[in-house]
């Protein structure tokens, strides 16, 4: 995975282990790397990793039972309520980048429409 | 763990390093950056008990380094230290009889992860098979302190990322690493916390996650701050 060196790496690889989660990649339930684990497969510090975990349990989206390590959340609602968070950060992305050209909602929709076509 | 008070070392008429004062704590990966001269591998061989400062002290577990300390602080340097007749093979047990915490079959492993074979003369080889070698022969003992100083040198970009791996295998809660390069960009990710020198004098020693959070800048824009315009360049 490649890191935008700017912002924290947790959030990025944050946001990686969400979109798996909200695409069922890491299914609810699923048990998730350790926390050394996880940083040889992201390459990252191992200190990042564990907070990786910490932002999770603490968004509710993964919990960590004691002596067996961290799953997936089973709350298909939670896993609902986090793919319509992102779905709307996504939009909110995407205006941002056409209000850069000079183009705003209502054109931005129509020219969506059109693509669709 | 390991720290430095007030260290100081002079060369003739330049001082190398000048009243740095750092504590070192384990579970953390350190970047120590610095442009070439600032000083950083004249602190790196003081902490590591081979050359003894003018003024000042290092410690490890709160005790002056000494023949002791070295037992438990693996330092690989920059300059090549082996001899012209040597094998893979000999530089191996070379250090094997050297350093009671070293395992044989650890550096087998890892020389084979190196693409690298007992066999070879190390005289036959390139500079980043022996760049490779250097961190094989490393890492291969068990040491409580790691301190690299420019692991990513003349090495091409697939064994970068089995070096770094290798590093991060190793980062456990109880282990110090502490690597220098000028190639900061192969340690964004690795390293939890900078150490940048300028001039032999410490600036800082900063979290980079936290530096990420709040300022939204990289270890590499710290550098550039610190550095940049030419400044210390010339160091």
């Amino acid at each position: 995975m490649q890191y935008d060196p700017n912002s924290p790496i947790w959030l990025q690889v944050m946001t990686a282990i969400k979109t798996d989660i909200v695409t069922g990649k890491r299914a609810p339930g699923e048990k998730l790397p350790g926390g050394r684990d996880l940083a040889l497969q992201y390459t990252i510090n191992p200190n990042t990793a564990a907070r990786v975990y910490q932002e999770l349990e603490k968004e509710g989206l993964c919990e960590t039972r004691r002596g067996l390590g961290t799953f997936v959340t089973e709350d298909a609602a939670r896993i609902g309520v986090l793919r319509t968070e992102m779905a709307h950060q996504a939009v909110r992305q995407f205006l941002e980048n056409m209000e850069k050209l000079g183009i705003y909602a209502n054109e931005a929709a129509r020219m969506i429409m059109e693509e669709e076509q | 763990m390991l720290e430095s008070r007030a260290i100081t070392k002079i060369f003739g008429s330049k001082t190398a390093v000048d009243h740095i004062t750092l504590k070192l704590e384990k579970g953390h990966v350190y970047a120590m950056l610095g442009p070439n001269g600032s000083g950083k591998t004249t602190w790196m061989k003081m902490a590591a008990g081979l050359i003894k400062p003018t003024s000042g002290e290092a410690l490890f577990e709160g005790a002056p380094v000494s023949i002791e300390s070295r037992k438990h602080v693996a330092y690989m340097s920059t300059e090549p230290y082996f001899y012209s007749w040597m094998t893979v093979k000999d530089v191996g047990k070379y250090y094997d009889d050297f350093f009671l915490d070293f395992s044989y079959p650890r550096y087998q492993a890892l020389i084979q992860r190196m693409e690298l074979a007992e066999n070879m003369k190390t005289t036959a080889l390139s500079s980043g098979m022996m760049a490779k070698l250097k961190i094989a022969v490393t890492m291969a003992r068990d040491a409580q302190v790691y301190m690299l100083d420019e692991p990513f040198n003349g090495i091409d970009l697939l064994a970068r990322d089995e070096i770094r791996h290798c590093i991060l295998e190793y980062a456990t809660e109880e282990k110090l690493l502490l690597l220098s390069s000028h190639l900061v960009e192969e340690m964004e990710a690795i390293a939890d916390r900078a150490v940048f020198i300028k001039n032999g004098r410490l600036i800082e020693c900063v979290d980079v996650e936290e530096m990420r959070g709040e300022r939204g800048i990289s270890m590499a824009d710290r550098y550039r701050e610190i550095y940049g315009h030419g400044e210390g360049a010339m160091a």
